[in-house]
Order: C-alpha cells, then sequence, then structure tokens
C-alpha cells in the first residue's frame, strides 16, 4: 500500500468527489427500489432493467432527436415511470388479484426484467452507444488548478440532482396527503381501504415514482459513464439490492445512506487497496456483510413497523 | 323511521367453513344497533363483508338506498359508512396526527376538516396531547380513541364499530361506551358489534344476537336485557 497516498489531501478530496457522486446514484436506484418493497413487500426485479431503457429513452432524445439536457433528462423519468406503470399492470397487479404469493411476484418481475432486456438487445444491439459532446461537455473542472480536484460536469449534476430527488421525495412522503396515503398503504393495506384509499391508486403513484427514480438514475449513469448498453442493468442491479439490505427494507432514508455508504467504500477501495478494482467487490461486499452482522435490519432498521 | 343500512341474507365463506349464512337485520337513522354474540359467532365476517373487505358469497346489502352489494370498500367510505375494524387498524408508524388527517382522506372540504380534527381533539383531549407521536407507541385505550377519532374525521352517517371494549380496562370501557352514546347523540348513528354485551345494550337502542352466523334474538335493549335466553348467555347471573 502506498502510504504517501493518505497524507495527500487533494487525492483524499478527489475520492470523496467521485465517492460522493458513485453513491448518489446507487441512492437514487436504490430508493425507487426500496419504495416498491416498502410498499408492497415485493422485490421488483425489473427496476435494473427499467433504468436501463430510461437511459436509451435519454439517449435518443438527446443524441438522436438533438434535444438539450433538461429534455433528456425528462424523458428519462417519463419513459421510467410509464414502463412501471406497465409492470404494475400486467406483472403485479394480475397477481395481486388472486392472492398470489410474492414469491409469485418477484418471479413475474424477473420475466418482465428478461423481456425488457431481450427487446433492448433486439432494438439497439450489442453495440455501445455514447452521447456527442454537444450533450455535455466531457471537460472536467479542476478546483485549485491542474494538479487540484477533477470533478466533471456528469459529476455536478449527478450531485444536484440526487440532492434535489433525495430531498423532493423526503417531503412528498412526508408532507404530501398522497406520501401519507402512500405510507398508510405500506403499514396495512386493509386499515387504508378503511379510511375510504383507493388502495390499487396509491400503488400506481408509487411505481410512478419509483419508476421516474429509475429513469433518473440511467440517464444518469449514462452520461457519468457515457456506456449505454443493454446489459448496463447488470452493474447496478445486485448493488441496488445490497443498498436497499444495507439501509434497512423499504426504508428511504436508509436507501440514500445505504448509497453513500458503498460508493465511497467502493472508491476508497480502488483507490487505496492494492489491486483496487479488482477486488473492490470483495471488499465493498466484506463491509456491508460486517454492518449486517451487527445491524440486520440494516443501517436505519428498526424492523417492520417503520418502513416506508 | 328512514332505514339506514338494510342487509339481507348476508353469507360469508373462508374456503369450505360459512362464518355467516343468512344474516338479515337493518339499522335505522340516529339509533345505536348492537350486535352481540360469542367469539366466532361471525360478527367481525359481516362487518368487514358490510364495509366491502371480504367477500360477500351471497345476499344484498343497501346503505341510504343505495345497493353497495358489489361496491368497493372506498367507495363506500365515501358515501358516510366507516368502520373502526376489530383491532382497531391504526397507523402505527404514522403520527396521531396523520392518522387522523387520513381519516378525512375522502373530504376536500378543507374548512369542515380543521373543524372536524378540533372537535376530535376536544372528544379526546389524549390524542391532542399525542398528536406529534407515533400511533403505535399509544396505550391501548389511546388506540381505540384514535381509531374512532379517526373514524369521525370522515363524518360518517353510519359508523360500525367492532369491538371497541376489546382489551382495555373496565375504566377505559365506560369511557368509551359513553364517547360513543354521546357520538350517537350528536347524531352519527352506530352500530356496534360487542362480546361485552352488557355495556352495549347500555348505550344500545336495539340489539340482535348473532349466534353461528346467523340472527337468533332481536329486539330493543330492554327485551334482549330481559330475555332469559340473553342473559343465560351473555350477560351470566348477577
Amino acid at each position: 500500500m502506498d502510504l504517501s497516498l493518505f497524507a495527500n489531501p487533494v487525492f483524499l478530496v478527489q475520492n470523496l468527489v467521485d465517492g460522493l457522486s458513485r453513491g448518489a446514484l446507487y441512492g437514487v436506484y436504490a430508493m425507487g427500489f426500496t419504495l416498491i418493497f416498502g410498499v408492497l413487500d415485493i422485490l421488483n426485479l425489473a427496476h435494473a432493467a427499467t433504468f436501463m431503457w430510461c437511459a436509451f429513452a435519454g439517449y435518443l432524445v438527446m443524441a438522436v432527436g438533438g434535444l438539450p439536457l433538461p429534455a433528456g433528462l425528462a424523458a428519462a423519468m417519463l419513459a421510467g415511470a410509464l414502463i412501471a406503470l406497465l409492470l404494475e399492470l400486467l406483472a403485479f397487479r394480475p397477481l395481486r388479484r388472486e392472492g398470489a404469493d410474492k414469491l409469485s411476484s418477484m418471479i413475474s418481475s424477473i420475466g418482465a426484467s428478461l423481456i425488457l432486456v431481450s427487446l433492448a438487445e433486439a432494438a439497439f444491439g450489442a453495440q455501445t452507444r455514447r452521447f456527442p459532446n454537444s450533450v455535455l461537455d466531457p471537460k472536467p473542472f479542476y478546483i485549485g488548478g491542474f494538479s487540484g480536484v477533477r470533478i466533471s460536469r456528469a459529476q455536478i449534476l449527478i450531485l444536484a440532482a440526487s440532492v434535489v430527488l433525495m430531498v423532493g421525495l423526503g417531503l412528498f412522503i412526508r408532507r404530501t396527503k398522497m406520501g401519507k396515503a402512500i405510507r398508510a398503504v405500506a403499514a396495512s393495506q386493509k386499515a387504508a381501504r378503511l379510511l375510504g384509499i383507493d388502495v390499487n391508486g396509491v400503488i400506481v403513484v408509487t411505481f410512478l415514482v419509483a419508476g421516474a427514480l429509475a429513469g433518473a438514475a440511467g440517464i444518469l449513469v449514462a452520461l457519468l459513464t457515457n456506456n449505454i448498453v443493454p446489459g448496463m442493468g447488470n452493474q447496478i442491479e445486485l448493488r441496488g439490492l445490497a443498498v436497499v439490505i444495507l439501509g434497512g427494507m423499504g426504508n428511504i432514508e436508509g436507501a440514500v445512506v445505504g448509497g453513500f455508504v458503498l460508493g465511497l467504500v467502493e472508491t476508497f477501495t480502488i483507490a487505496y487497496a492494492p489491486g483496487g478494482s479488482d477486488i473492490k467487490d470483495a471488499i465493498a461486499f466484506l463491509i456491508l456483510f460486517i454492518i449486517l452482522l451487527v445491524k440486520p435490519n440494516g443501517i436505519m432498521g428498526r424492523g417492520k413497523a417503520d418502513r416506508a | 323511521m328512514a332505514k339506514l343500512l338494510e342487509v339481507e341474507g348476508l353469507q360469508v365463506r373462508y374456503g369450505g367453513i360459512e362464518a355467516v349464512r343468512g344474516l338479515s337485520f337493518s339499522a335505522e337513522e340516529g339509533r345505536i344497533e348492537t350486535i352481540i354474540g360469542a367469539n366466532g359467532a361471525g360478527k367481525s365476517s359481516a362487518l368487514l363483508a358490510i364495509s366491502g373487505i371480504v367477500r360477500k358469497a351471497g345476499g344484498s346489502i343497501r346503505f341510504r338506498g343505495e345497493d353497495i352489494t358489489h361496491m368497493r370498500a372506498d367507495r363506500i367510505v365515501r358515501l358516510g359508512l366507516v368502520q373502526v375494524p376489530e383491532g382497531r387498524a391504526i397507523l402505527s408508524p404514522l403520527t396521531v396526527a396523520e392518522n387522523l388527517e387520513l381519516g378525512a382522506w375522502t373530504r376536500s372540504d378543507a374548512a369542515g376538516v380543521r373543524a372536524e380534527l378540533e372537535r376530535v381533539y376536544g372528544l379526546f383531549p389524549r390524542l391532542s396531547e399525542r398528536r406529534a407521536q407515533l400511533a403505535g407507541s399509544l396505550s391501548g385505550g389511546e388506540q381505540q380513541m384514535l381509531a374512532i377519532g379517526r373514524a369521525l374525521m370522515a363524518s360518517p352517517k353510519l359508523l360500525l364499530l367492532d369491538e371497541p371494549s376489546m382489551g382495555l380496562a373496565p375504566m377505559l370501557v365506560s369511557l368509551i361506551f359513553s364517547t360513543i352514546a354521546g357520538i350517537a347523540a350528536s347524531g352519527t348513528s352506530v352500530l356496534l358489534v360487542e362480546q361485552n354485551a352488557r355495556a352495549a345494550l347500555k348505550i344500545a337502542d336495539r340489539g340482535l344476537v348473532l349466534s353461528h352466523g346467523a340472527a337468533s334474538i332481536e329486539g330493543t335493549s330492554e327485551e334482549l336485557l330481559a330475555n332469559p335466553a340473553v342473559v343465560e348467555a351473555f350477560l351470566g347471573k348477577v
């Protein structure tokens, strides 16, 4: 291990910037994933495929359609909401109506995921798509001169957008009437129905929000990596699940904290551990494992009662 | 008096088990009607079927003249038929104030909802003191107050109460029952399901005894309190 790295403040801040932006992406992705789990108690394993399709939606609008960045972000989030709505109507609601168990819903979402990925492969091929430089200037900013801390426009966008989405979702869930209804449905569908809440309607809203979050994560990851392929969901799928478990299943604040923890751990492992990028997953998941040994319900988990 | 709720030949089945078999009764406006019966007589199943929570295997239900037999649960609440179910169905991870706010989910008159909230806090000052607390942290009696207060937030025409005395100390039971009598006096009709037959008949106008999923004895509270079969089965020797 190169000990001089520890004495280098620029290197430290650089990794903080990289780790926080990586963690922000995990957080945004995991918020949608955990929201659906909190409300319905099911793992929507098509969340990663939704994420991937939204990256393509943003790509089509900006790189092919030539529209500016805000239009691309909006298109990606809209596409995510739409795909999530279809998932609810076609993959989840019919099973719920028949009173199927949670495992069937999970299998159903795996099927939906395979369909979505195959459709993307058929539509876009295996070839990597990249944004033209006109979409987002790839030249980074330097803080403290060329030997200082480097931060790309994509990273600034990610940090800004993720703060807006995290605060926005928190306010929506905590403060608005619909947010409270979502928490009511999460706590007890029967109680919610007895209050006059249209449970299926609330579940639709939940999917729209979760899908839009998958969409935001998809387009932001695409802008950061500039590497859009039908298999891009694989990279984030398992990490998203790990983040959700780490934060406490169904816990939105937990997903945000878990996202930042994983992002920072991965980045610092790559930076400071010998052979870091080869072993980053091993180290990252070892740390998750240890955290879960200490806090089996996740960092923010206090059992089922406080979910969503 | 106008019929508020008319239940005709209601049946509820769980798999092969008949929980309610041909229950018929009606509730009139401005009254407290009570259904008493032993554990497992089908009282809760009947109420959940009326509210649209469990599927009806047969029969019909009319509320304020409208057929609600196949209506969705949330629509039934909108019509003014609101239930406090057995076990209270408190939303534990939400605060007391949030529970009450969601009680008014079906209403859009903000001023009316605010006035209702003040009435509920007036009725149950304990809830007002604990409005910012999580509902799950309340005691059993406070949770029952919250459940009733939350149902009142919807401004119901008919309030269905399933075992409000369950698990409460005798002092709290009499507090809850006098509150129920007060709610009825202020114009909300009440259908009260109870195992605590004596307390229920004391405040009710009429009652019916449910046994094995059907009505066995019906009458005014006085008649039931004087009926030897009721006394023996539910009231014991005094």
